[in-house]
């Protein structure tokens, strides 16, 4: 790829996510035409969608979804797998022959469970064992990619315009409680399928529209812990913190938030003095996870979705609510587009997360 | 005593036309530089003596004087340099050790002046200090792998932390190798401004105590005016274990300097001699450094960040990451080009390496061994500007300790005699009557302005870069680049050239 696509110099993107917090399923189409409205937000290098619930019947085994450049790849992922894992499954993730995709890799799911006595000898949870290898795997296995690895969900991005990605994967074939959709418009890193968001890790996904200026300091603050931050991607450091934070760390969510979108000093101090004293440890101890730089972010989960915004609103995000669906998207007019008359319409503040929790569960 | 070869540095050049003969710089100069000659009926003036610190020209009513480099043309030679040559003539005279104060001078590539600053051009907003939130609040302390919350949701396993309005702190510079005068402009200004000083080795004037929140106490290898009263009065303790105008050499205060409260501060006799090992005589290995930290730790009920002050040497890398499991929870590091009141001529200019290359390397290695986050790491030796500051953060620092800039901004005018104590300034002197020239009024004033431009200064280009927070540029090398550095250097400093 050319230098020069990395030195685009105009930005934006598209971020669009549906959620039903009682866990009923629904079909790609709502969200891939909520997408579809914002298609300026995007230029074709990029599109992709998360779903949530696709897959009941593998409920217990992580789903991986894989981009192979060529055949040798795959040989030598599924070698791997054979010997790391327990596959269930393996198939050809069904497409559509479009025009506007022009060359896909070859593209492949596998439902996979550690291999018992590997698992036992590693000393990990399993988890971690599953993150460790899809680590290595995207950094050492040339012409792989896995795009997703979290249990009963699934990611399906590429290079085209998010409506083009959805058409070329089914996704109305699909049913899931939560939908989340990118639509790229990149400036510093160009356009290939595995870079397309959204990006994961185990079954966080996040869609992301910014530019985060704390990059380099997040990037360093994670590889201290072991991460690789192999894309050069504001996604993947996003993901990975989420990661750090609340997998490994055990920080709760509202703290996590607090963390990448801190409160303002000024706000701090006209806290009450619990909450003061709260903000501000989180401030000192986790002041290199602070996201600095503009960013509209949609992380979805098992258990439902966090949108967040910088902390000075830097870039759009809207969110409405209808009965039990609640939407966010970077315009309203996305939103109006599949939901005409929300019962709900409004936009969060910087800092402020948009949290949806399905009924029942909460993390 | 034979012919003496010294010649004069300086050329003192009086305009008669505008000389009034008003005497003031005779009275000013503690070198005796300036005299009326009755016979003349005019003032003159003795070149040998001049350090060229400014003082007569500054206060001469009528702007009379001009102070030059002596133009005295040793036969050209690239080798010998007049520098040289005139060391020579000196120890052949006095078989002494060359001394000099504040830092190193010599031309050796400065990397400061080698690394450029990002700023945002339309993929992300850059923010407008004015108008927007800028925040440049910095926290020094260890800070815990993991939180842990009480029943009522706080968190309980946070150390004591300093807080700091401005990642700036002024650095240990000690009762006795600078005036009380000074001492206390640096106090108060550092309480005004809601950071830190650092009292050197030179204990705790009682006048000091009430700044006690804003003081950070030193012990060093001679523990001068170490008590459980000095400990506990300031918000953090310093172990000194090097400085980087002279690493691996100790103190020496001469008896002169040790006037009544000098000794009284320091706790030692009147007019003795205040030297301090080279080493700590307790500490001759790390396992004693982690006792010492833990010892002060006891004696202070662990309500206290401890650091530890090393100056930058070869494997300051491995050092440092022995420092930070040995339960310090601050390191400071401090570069060859560090101030001093007073450091042997040949180790000042020899010893050591430049702060930005061991800034990186101890980043680097606290990072890899997965220590940087639990202590905090200050540098020093030497900050010039806000831009140095914003360069140290991107390399890795949480913080800066400015110690010369401090003393130019009351009035110094390097002229790296400090030494001799007869600063003219009433800066480095214990002369009751060169002490009084130094108001502390004034220098309160002066720090306070240095610190609120620098801090300006710092908010305006984290607003280039697209940031608003300062710990959103600790470490973020990518903020930087590299101008004329060869690819050893880049590497170690982990940038980029600037271009790429």
């Amino acid at each position: 790829m050319s230098r020069r696509v990395g030195e685009k110099d105009i930005s934006g993107c598209a971020i669009s996510g549906i959620f039903n917090r009682k866990g009923l399923r629904f079909s790609g189409e709502a969200i891939i035409k909520s997408i579809a409205l914002m298609r300026e937000r995007s230029n074709g290098l990029g599109g992709g969608f998360a779903a949530y619930g696709i897959y009941p019947q593998h409920s217990d085994a992580y789903a991986c979804h894989i981009f192979y450049d060529h055949l040798k790849a795959r040989e030598d992922v599924e070698h791997f797998f054979n010997k790391h894992f327990c596959i269930t499954l393996a198939e050809e993730i069904p497409t559509r022959k479009l025009k506007a995709i022009g060359r896909p890799p070859l593209i492949w799911r596998y439902f996979i469970q550690a291999d018992r006595q590997r698992l036992e000898r590693s000393n990990l949870t399993e988890d971690e064992y599953v993150v460790q290898c899809v680590m290595r795997i995207n950094a050492q296995y040339k012409g792989a990619f896995i795009a997703s690895c979290g249990k009963n969900m699934g990611v399906f991005k590429g290079v085209a315009y998010p409506e083009e990605i959805g058409e070329f994967f089914r996704l109305e074939d699909y049913q899931a409680y939560l939908w989340t959709a990118h639509g790229r418009f990149p400036t510093n890193t160009p356009g290939w399928w595995g870079g397309a968001h959204p990006f994961t890790l185990l079954d966080w996904s996040i869609v992301h529209n910014g530019e985060i200026s704390s990059y380099g300091a997040n990037k360093r603050f994670l590889e201290m812990y072991g991460y690789q931050c192999s894309l050069m991607t504001d996604t993947e450091v996003i993901t990975y913190l989420f990661d750090l934070l609340v997998r490994k760390k055990k920080l709760p969510m509202n703290l996590v938030v607090k963390a990448l979108a801190a409160p303002l000093w000024s706000e701090i101090e006209q806290m009450e003095e619990k909450e003061a004293g709260q903000f501000k440890a989180i401030r000192a101890i986790y002041g290199s996870a602070l996201l600095n730089g503009p960013f509209s972010i949609i992380l979805g989960h098992r258990n439902g979705f966090l949108a967040l915004n910088d902390r000075i609103k830097l870039r759009p995000l809207v969110v409405a609510e209808e009965q039990d669906v609640i939407y966010v998207a970077s315009e309203e007019s996305a939103i109006r587009e599949v939901c005409p008359q929300p019962a709900r319409l409004y936009f969060p503040r910087g800092g402020e997360a948009v949290i949806g929790e399905l009924e029942g569960r909460s993390q | 005593m034979s012919l003496t070869m010294k010649s004069p540095e300086f050329l003192i050049d009086r305009d008669d036309d505008r000389c009034i003969n008003c005497q003031v710089c005779e009275r000013q100069c503690a070198n005796e530089v300036h005299y009326y000659d009755h016979d003349l009926s005019k003032m003159s003036a003795v070149d040998l003596n001049c350090v060229n610190c400014h003082r007569c020209v500054t206060l001469c009513p009528s702007k009379a004087l001009r102070i030059s480099k002596y133009p005295l043309e040793y036969k050209e030679n690239y080798n010998w340099s007049a520098e040289m040559i005139n060391n020579i003539f000196k120890q052949a005279e006095t078989g002494g050790v060359l001394l000099t104060g504040m830092g190193n001078p010599s031309r050796k590539k400065i990397y400061w002046d080698h690394l450029l600053l990002n700023a945002s051009q339309v993929t992300n907003p850059s923010i407008d200090p004015l108008r927007e939130p800028m925040e440049l609040k910095t926290f020094l302390g260890r800070k815990p792998e993991r939180v842990e919350f009480n029943g009522e949701g706080n968190i309980v396993n946070l150390p004591p932390q300093l807080e700091l309005g401005t990642p700036i702190m002024f650095s240990a510079m000690s009762f006795g190798s600078i005036s009380l005068n000074a001492s206390k402009s640096l106090a108060r200004a550092a309480s005004e401004l809601n950071m830190m000083y650092n009292t050197g080795e030179g204990g705790l004037h009682q006048d000091l105590y009430q700044y006690g929140e804003n003081t950070i106490v030193q012990v060093a290898s001679g523990r001068f005016g170490v008590h459980k009263e000095y400990l506990n009065a300031g918000t953090a303790i310093e172990i000194k274990i090097g400085q980087g105008a002279k690493p691996g050499i100790g103190g020496h205060l001469p008896g002169e300097k040790v006037g009544e409260e000098v000794s009284r501060t320091r706790m030692i006799p009147q007019g003795t001699d205040a030297l301090s090992p080279a080493p700590h005589h307790d500490i001759y290995s790390i396992e004693d450094l982690r006792q010492l930290i833990y010892a002060l730790k006891e004696a202070t009920v662990y309500a206290k960040p401890v650091s530890v002050k090393i100056s930058a040497v070869h494997n300051v890398a491995a050092i440092a990451s022995g420092i930070a499991s040995a339960g310090a929870d601050i390191i400071a590091v401090d570069g060859y080009r560090g101030g001093t009141g007073a450091a042997p001529t040949m180790i000042r200019d020899n010893v050591g390496i430049p702060i930005e290359l061991a800034l990186a390397a101890v980043d680097d290695r606290l990072r890899e061994e997965g220590l940087r986050n639990q202590v905090s790491l200050v540098v020093g030796g030497s900050i010039r500007n806000s831009a140095d500051i914003v360069k140290a953060i991107a390399l890795g620092a949480d913080a800066v300790y400015i110690g010369s800039a401090a003393l130019i901004a009351m009035g110094c005018h390097l002229c790296q005699k400090c030494y001799t104590g007869k600063c003219n300034w009433g800066i480095a002197t214990q002369r009751a009557d060169l002490v009084k020239r130094l108001n502390p009024e004034i220098g309160v004033e002066r720090l306070k302005n240095l610190v609120k431009g620098w801090s300006h200064e710092i908010k305006e280009m984290l607003g280039g870069m697209g940031i608003n927070a300062i710990e959103s540029l600790r470490g973020n090398r990518l903020m930087l680049r590299g101008i004329d550095l060869n690819p050893n250097e880049l590497e170690i400093l982990g940038i980029k050239h600037a271009g790429e």
